[in-house]
């Protein structure tokens, strides 16, 4: 599975989780309106790196904030294997 | 007036009462005639009035040492088998050593202590010792970080709980302990086995559990003690069902109510209770109805010389048992002003019971919230699928910290259940803690690390 599925499939999870219906995840759409919370991202960034081995936002000391899904994704594509 | 008589270990070491052994997985002496023997090949007397440290390899040679020393050294200060060497010379100065008491005596040629007096296994005969001196027993704290505290009790406080006990009735009790005897938890069991009257069996480091188990069985063993964790660990290991003790102690950390029910199921014949103890503030009082916490009763009233208080939610007590100082050049005051141990254990009073809710060094801070790991443990624990588990905090960069469990199933359970499990245990945190104390995580691991203290290892706590 890419990277981009692990991550939708992730998102789509802790939304079951916690009770938050998605919009279409679309790469231009913004993360506040995901309707996930603060706790609901820490789980995330938290299980993508049990998953995937790392966290992009403590990797890189002025990594900026991701905005959108694909800010999102592409956080995570673009850290070198 | 009469001086108050005086007793040492040996003066309870009855010639009258046969069949008393103290043995660890390689040796075995009988407690009848052990009085007149000696560990120290004739140099007991050179320790007479000194401050000695008791820094020996085993368990089984720090027993004999102990009831050798004990009324005769001003001091004795008993060196646990995990203390960082980097911390040595401190505790020397700080404690006065002027003898050591070691099985390996070039360890301490640089040491800078005069005296060094080598122990051996191999008892000789010897005079029967007279007790001159009430011999200051000095422990040290089992904190992981850190210059250990040097802790300062005498014998008389030492054994207080077992007096308030009373003898115990019926066969003579043989007594065993997970702990190592250097320690609080250990020493109180080695104490009431020499007190009592009846046979001691030690723990050995790195013994598998089941040879351990068969050992205890072997050796008749009716009388138990153990951390928490130290009976979760017997339970997964199968072993328990060879082994059937009339009486189970459990102490040094929380005894939550679904470590007792497994030992209920586990050992159904045997009495089962928990001690609240530290190595500071002494035993403070023994619990035997079977269930967590402790009846609120316990707060305010005098009971063989123990009081507790709380304040800001922290438990604390003032005894005869408690130790009476800190010992050292920069030691802290052990008291408060009325004479209060602060035991830094939070409670949390339920209906007519408190229940103890963790450490207070030891709270984790979600979105700057407390939380006692211990308490969500609590209720992760009670599930039938779940051996022990382990909360802590993971730091996040967009939260500041989410709460993970690091949980170890029970035997016999499947991990193709684990989402099944996982879900169950959420539902579970959901319905009984705040939200900010529900689990954003459970991973599922073999196992949980315990330390030398046999105290759940939390490596952010």
């Amino acid at each position: 599975m890419s990277v981009r599925l692990r991550i939708i499939s992730a998102i789509q999870q802790i939304a079951t989780e916690q009770h938050v219906v998605l919009p279409p995840l679309e790469d231009n759409l913004s993360l506040h309106e995901t309707g996930f919370d603060s706790l609901a991202f820490a789980i995330l960034v938290a299980r993508l790196e049990d998953d995937l081995g790392i966290d992009p936002f403590t990797i890189s000391a002025d990594a900026s904030f991701p905005l959108t899904i694909g800010d999102f994704i592409r956080a995570y594509e673009n850290v070198p294997a | 007036m009469s001086p108050r008589e005086i007793f040492a270990l040996r003066d309870y070491l009855d010639p009258t009462l046969k069949d008393r052994n103290l043995s660890d997985a390689g040796h075995s002496v009988s407690l009848t005639d052990i009085a007149d023997r000696t560990c120290l090949k004739g140099r007991l007397a050179e320790l007479s009035g000194r401050s000695v440290l008791l820094a020996v390899t085993g368990q089984y040679l720090a027993a004999l040492s102990m009831i050798d020393i004990d009324g005769i050294a001003r001091r004795m200060l008993l060196c646990p088998p995990d203390l960082n060497a980097d911390h040595l010379a401190a505790i020397i100065a700080d404690a006065e050593i002027d003898a050591v008491v070691t099985d390996q005596p070039d360890r301490f040629a640089a040491s800078g202590v005069a005296l060094v007096v080598t122990a051996r296994e191999d008892l000789q005969p010897a005079t029967r010792a007279q007790t001159e001196r009430a011999t200051e027993w000095l422990m040290l704290t089992s904190g992981t970080l850190g210059l250990p505290k040097i802790v300062g009790h005498t014998l008389e406080g030492l054994t207080g709980a077992i007096a308030a006990d009373g003898p115990a009735r019926g066969v003579r009790p043989v007594w065993a302990t997970f702990y190592d005897i250097r320690r609080y938890g250990g020493l109180q069991i080695f104490l009431r086995a020499i007190v009592g009257g009846g046979s001691m069996v030690l723990s050995e480091p790195g013994e598998p559990i089941a040879d351990h188990i068969a050992r205890l069985k072997d050796k008749a063993v009716t009388h138990m003690s153990g951390t928490p964790s130290h009976w979760r660990k017997l339970l997964m290991s199968g072993a328990a069902c060879a082994f059937s003790p009339r009486y189970v102690r459990l102490s040094g950390e929380i005894a939550d109510q679904a470590v007792l029910d497994g030992l209920r199921q586990a050992f159904p014949s045997a009495s089962i209770g928990h001690a609240y103890a530290s190595t500071e503030a002494g035993v403070g009082f023994a619990v035997n109805d079977g269930l967590e916490g402790f009846p609120a009763a316990l707060i305010g009233a005098n009971r063989d010389g123990v009081e507790m208080k709380v304040v800001d939610g922290c438990l604390r007590i003032r005894s005869r048992r408690a130790a009476h100082a800190y010992v050292g050049r920069q030691a802290a005051v052990l008291t408060d002003e009325e004479g209060f141990v602060d035991t830094g254990d939070m409670v949390e009073l339920r209906g007519d019971r408190y229940h103890f809710v963790g450490r207070r060094g030891g709270i984790i801070n979600i979105g700057g919230l407390k939380v006692h790991p211990e308490e969500i443990e609590a209720v992760i624990n009670r599930h039938g699928e779940v051996r022990m588990s382990r909360v802590r905090a993971r730091r996040s960069p967009i939260t500041g910290a989410i709460v993970v469990a690091d949980v170890v199933l029970a035997d016999g359970c499947d991990l193709s259940r684990s989402e099944e499990i996982r879900h169950k245990i959420i539902a579970d945190c959901k319905a009984n803690l705040a939200p900010h104390k529900v689990p954003a995580m459970i991973k599922f691991v073999e196992k949980l690390d315990v330390t030398a203290a046999g105290k759940l290892a939390r490596s952010d706590a």
